[in-house]
């Protein structure tokens, strides 16, 4: 029987192969990228249908979708890549409203040359991601621009998802006497980044915190329905992410430093580098505001799962008409707690 | 973190806090200045002052690099940019630093002009070895701190032969600094500024030691005491001076003593010496031409000055209206003595460079403490 007829004119290499502008073209070219490594990896029913578009039934009920452009650099760090991060932090904006995930979508914008053996080890961590997350990527689309006018990789993730019944949480919700938790150490994301930024390395065993938090949010919603606030504190840190919470609830909030839990490596890079762990990244840690009896419930829960053995409870929402972030220092001290402004960089002396 | 969180403890900070209580003459005020930005950013960032007394005044002192730095530098290392195709190498805080006309190092990137940020200048060193047909350029500030590694790295690029690396040397000097305000007319005769004792400056002082204080401490009767950079370093000479100054003593004393000597880090001493020379003057933000408080790149290693490489040419600087960055560097007002502090001055905007950096006080009061004053 013959075999049918291979429509490729050649193989993609994927060993020493590189992108060019034909992958982005919509011809031969693109589509053999699309089969042989985004549904390679990808691989699901509706992935698989070859539309333009993914088509499915909803559920009654309320929805979440939120969509994030991945820009990192370097796109290779220590306990993650721009593949699982472009999965893990979509996911965790959407299910911060304490949705189940549902679907995912991806948008590509490769430059021209990039190595195609990077771009297999992104798209299989993608796919990993995806489905240790149990939530497949169901649509796409690949762009390819000229050589210097990208930074390699950039990708844009899209989910959308389900909110359970009874569920409403939301930023403006933070209410006076209020506590403030925190699923586990802070700064770990950013200091591991820098750790591997190609004009700073230095040696750390420390990992990106990188992961998808919709299964510990389950857990918690399930428990508590009634969680006024879950944010994850990625840019800007947990400083900015408070200010943000402050600002929309028209609250002001008190901290108390020596109950932020911090790895130690993250405490002895940020003091080598002048940097406050309060405003380094995030990827795999949430913020979740809720009524001061449900806080000791949400914290054994949180410290029951692996995704939040560290979690603490860190302070307490007041009254503030100007809505300040306040925190008590470890010296006996308070001070103000404010926006990031601009990148954070280092001091001189 | 061990070595660090002993310095932080609440417990002992408690008990200074107590002693410093007991200690003040409740009949008098004591106005203290630190020097350094280093102090100044621990004194807000760990809310200190909530343990003094309130007859205790922290003065903040022009010890902050980027602070002191003429606006006229920066638009010379723009013009640099402008005119050449070089890379230009700079300490993080330095990007943001408003120059004439609102531009900075942060807008000239932005604008396509090749500006990295770099921790050290072995990075800048690094760059100019991966890139030998391109000039790379070091912009260098810093008290006595920052000397000895741009000292290191001309050395190292002159052993090297790398022919594409200079240094835009700033690098100033703390005594004459200290010396000048002592020396001001706010302090000296008007007396506008009372300042009863010094907090001696802890990183600098590890390389200069604690010696080069002792003039001024006699000369203008002041104590001064070298304090660490750690919450409890600054409560602790805070009591130290008051004991000084409740007993008529103006002496050196060291409370950094786990890292500062009376005779300093020698060896970089001696590596600062053969490396630089003393510039007869060099124009301060705040403090304006201070003679002899500079330091410039000695003849012999010329080829890697980038005032010899380069053409610069003396600019007509502007600063912003209204910006009381130079009183306030001198300790004569308060941040929120500025007409701009606060209503268009803002971290996000700084108009003054004092606003810039976490060390320079109006960064500090506006960040850490703004809805206090």
């Amino acid at each position: 029987m013959p075999q049918p007829r291979n429509i490729y004119n050649r193989p993609l290499d994927l060993k020493n192969g590189t992108i060019d502008m034909s992958h982005g073209s919509g011809g031969r070219a693109m589509a053999q990228l699309i089969e042989k490594l985004f549904i390679r990896y990808f691989d699901n029913e509706l992935l698989r249908q070859g539309d333009d578009q993914a088509t499915f039934n909803i559920p009654s009920g309320r929805m979440s979708i939120s969509t994030d452009g991945h820009v990192i650099s370097p796109l290779f760090f220590p306990g993650g890549d721009i593949g699982s991060l472009s999965i893990h932090g979509t996911l965790n904006d959407v299910s911060m409203s304490g949705a189940n995930p549902l679907y995912l979508s991806a948008g590509f914008i490769i430059e021209e040359g990039f190595p195609l053996a990077d771009l297999e080890r992104i798209v299989k961590s993608m796919g990993e991601a995806a489905r240790d997350a149990g939530v497949a990527v169901v649509t796409g689309d690949t762009k390819v621009v000229e050589r210097g006018k990208g930074d390699g990789v950039f990708i844009t993730t899209t989910a959308v998802g389900t909110i359970p019944e009874g569920v409403n949480i939301s930023g403006n919700r933070a209410t006076p006497g209020d506590c403030i938790l925190v699923s586990g150490t802070i700064g770990d994301h950013g200091v591991a980044i820098l750790s591997s930024r190609e004009n700073l390395e230095f040696e750390t065993t420390l990992q990106s915190d990188s992961a998808a938090l919709h299964t510990l949010i389950a857990k918690m919603v399930k428990r508590v329905p009634n969680i006024h606030c879950l944010r994850d504190p990625t840019r800007g840190g947990v400083a900015t992410t408070l200010n943000e919470i402050s600002q929309q609830s028209k609250v002001g909030m008190r901290i108390e430093e020596n109950q932020l839990p911090i790895h130690p490596a993250v405490h002895a890079a940020c003091e080598l580098l002048g940097l406050d762990p309060l405003y380094v990244a995030n990827e795999g840690k949430l913020i979740c505001i809720c009524a001061e009896e449900n806080a000791p419930t949400l914290l054994e829960l949180m410290r029951s799962d692996p995704l939040g053995r560290e979690a603490a409870i860190i302070g307490e929402v007041t009254k503030d008409p100007n809505s300040f972030v306040e925190m008590n220092t470890t010296l006996g001290g308070s001070r103000i707690i404010d926006w990031l402004v601009g990148e954070q960089l280092p001091r001189i002396c | 973190m061990k070595y660090v969180d002993e310095f932080r403890s609440g417990e002992l900070a408690k008990n200074i806090s107590a002693k410093i209580k007991a200690a003040v003459d409740p009949e008098r005020s004591y106005n203290l200045m630190e020097f350094c930005g280093g102090h100044t950013h621990a004194i807000f960032r760990y809310g200190i002052q909530d343990l003094m007394p309130d007859n205790i005044h922290f003065i903040h002192g022009p010890g902050c690099p980027v602070c002191v730095l003429p606006t006229s530098r920066i638009d010379q290392a723009l013009y640099l940019l402008e005119h050449n195709d070089i890379i230009l190498c700079s300490y993080g805080d330095l990007l943001r630093v408003p120059a004439t006309d609102g531009k900075s190092l942060l807008k000239a990137k932005a604008g396509g002009s090749d500006v990295r940020m770099v921790y050290s200048t072995q990075d800048a060193l690094k760059i100019a070895r991966d890139n030998p047909d391109r000039e790379v350029l070091f912009f260098a500030i810093g008290f006595e701190t920052t000397t000895p590694a741009s000292a290191i790295a001309i050395q190292q690029a002159a052993d090297e032969g790398l022919k594409n690396f200079t240094l835009f040397c700033n690098h100033v000097l703390t005594p004459a600094a200290i010396q000048n305000i002592l020396e001001s007319p706010e302090v000296r005769e008007i007396g506008s500024v009372s300042i009863d004792g010094f907090f001696g400056p802890s990183h600098v002082s590890a390389i200069i030691g604690s010696r080069p204080y002792e003039f001024f401490a006699e000369e203008f009767q002041r104590p001064v005491v070298i304090a660490g950079f750690e919450p409890l370093d600054v409560m602790q000479s805070t009591l130290m001076l008051i004991h000084q100054i409740n007993e008529d003593r103006f002496e050196v004393e060291n409370e950094y003593g786990r890292v500062v000597t009376r005779d300093g880090n020698q060896k970089a001493q001696k590596l600062v010496a053969e490396t630089f020379e003393l510039r007869p003057l060099f124009e301060w933000r705040g403090l304006g031409e201070v003679p002899y408080s500079a330091l410039r790149i000695r003849e012999k290693y010329k080829v890697f000055d980038s005032e010899q490489r380069f053409n610069i040419p003396k600019l007509h600087s502007k600063e912003i209206k209204g910006c009381e960055c130079p009183t306030i560097l001198r300790g004569a007002k308060r941040p929120t003595d500025c007409k701009l502090f606060g209503t268009v001055c803002f971290p996000e905007n700084p108009m003054g460079s004092c606003m810039v950096s976490s060390e320079g006080a109006c960064a500090a009061y506006w960040s850490y403490g703004r809805f206090r004053e």
